[in-house]
């Protein structure tokens, strides 16, 4: 079994060597290649803005979700407060779930930016060539015979075409990695979407049971306890809560704490 | 000799060089046969580190072409599948 390196190596030069076969009089081959160049390039560019576009999207969403992830918290403080443990409880669970998705988009975020940065380098690199390329087929037209032509077109296209084809499939993976993102994304959505946390005080027993599935370990009973402790109620001494022990509670500051 | 490492760029590297390649790239098909992932990133970064640190980046208007093309680092064990399957993994484009 051949390796990766050796199989991409014949695959490229299958491809271009093809491209070679094709062309038959160097000087219009060479004007024709260059305008072709052009053309690639000015799609690279554009698969590069795709991409830059559906990245902004999923920061935007991610912005949503982190709203969404306060909101749950300030939805259990509130459910507290009325001594409604079972609807904070709801609200924990479900900022755990998103809170956990966030986190893998956040990772998929950075290395989709590094990504985006390579397709821009791939992409000055190719623009260095196509201009070099147009240098020298001026240079070939002028100097060479048309057999000794063919063989600097083939080199130099070749060349190119590599580039292309590199910054391409970059482009191609970028795009597939902001879809399963997007796809990540659009799953946190429906499960903050299902409904309002008030919905479930009737009879939502099956988002119930499905929602504890993904209660992330002791998380939502920890969070919890805190959030008693801080507004004095359940197990926490008789006297109310004066500080946190610079345990600092996400979100709101406890009110009548010291500054 | 000319190196390209997928979504960085071309390197010319000592000739010699070839057989470490070579056994680094066999180690890394072996890896893919496992279904080993962990195994095939391990193997694909030791391929283009070594290459990075042997070898000279060729200038942007070098219209030169490879004589060995790299993976990129974090190729999934499902994208090297598709590219010793077939050639659907590497986009048409023509230059001519």
């Amino acid at each position: 079994m051949p390796g990766l390196m050796s199989r991409l190596s014949l695959i490229f030069k299958s491809k271009f060597s093809k491209a070679l076969d094709r062309a038959e009089n160097p000087n219009e081959t060479l004007d024709y290649s260059y305008e072709q160049q052009l053309q690639q390039l000015q799609n690279v560019k554009r698969g590069i803005a795709d991409v830059t576009t559906a990245k902004k999207r999923l920061e935007l969403q991610y912005t949503t979700m982190q709203q969404q992830v306060d909101k749950l918290d300030g939805q259990a403080r509130s459910a507290l407060q009325a001594n409604r443990e079972d609807l904070a409880r709801e609200a924990l669970t479900r900022k755990a779930a998103v809170q956990a998705q966030l986190e893998g988009i956040m990772t998929q975020g950075q290395q989709l930016e590094a990504q985006q940065q390579k397709l821009i380098e791939g992409e000055r690199t190719l623009q260095a060539k196509v201009e070099q390329f147009r240098t020298q087929k001026e240079v070939i037209k002028a100097q060479y015979s048309a057999a000794e032509a063919q063989v600097r077109i083939g080199e130099a296209a070749t060349g190119i075409g590599e580039q292309m084809a590199d910054v391409g499939m970059a482009i191609e993976r970028a795009k597939d990695k902001t879809q399963q993102m997007q796809a990540r994304a659009n799953a946190i959505d429906e499960l903050t979407a299902a409904g309002s946390l008030e919905d479930y005080t009737g009879g939502g027993d099956d988002i119930d049971r499905q929602l504890q599935q993904i209660t992330q370990g002791g998380q939502v009973d920890d969070e919890l306890a805190k959030m008693k402790a801080e507004l004095g109620q359940g197990s926490a001494p008789a006297e109310p809560p004066k500080q946190l022990e610079g345990d600092k509670v996400e979100g709101q500051k406890v009110e009548g704490e010291a500054t | 000799m000319i190196v390209r490492l997928l979504g960085e760029g071309q390197f010319r590297v000592d000739d010699a060089l070839i057989t470490r390649l070579n056994e680094l790239d066999d180690e890394i098909a072996g890896a893919v046969e496992a279904g080993n992932e962990d195994a095939l990133w391990a193997g694909l970064q030791a391929l283009a580190e070594t290459v990075r640190q042997n070898g000279s980046r060729l200038s942007d208007d070098e219209l030169t072409p490879s004589d060995a093309v790299i993976p990129p680092e974090d190729l999934t064990l499902d994208e090297a599948r598709e590219l010793l399957s077939d050639d659907g993994f590497i986009p048409d484009v023509m230059p001519i």
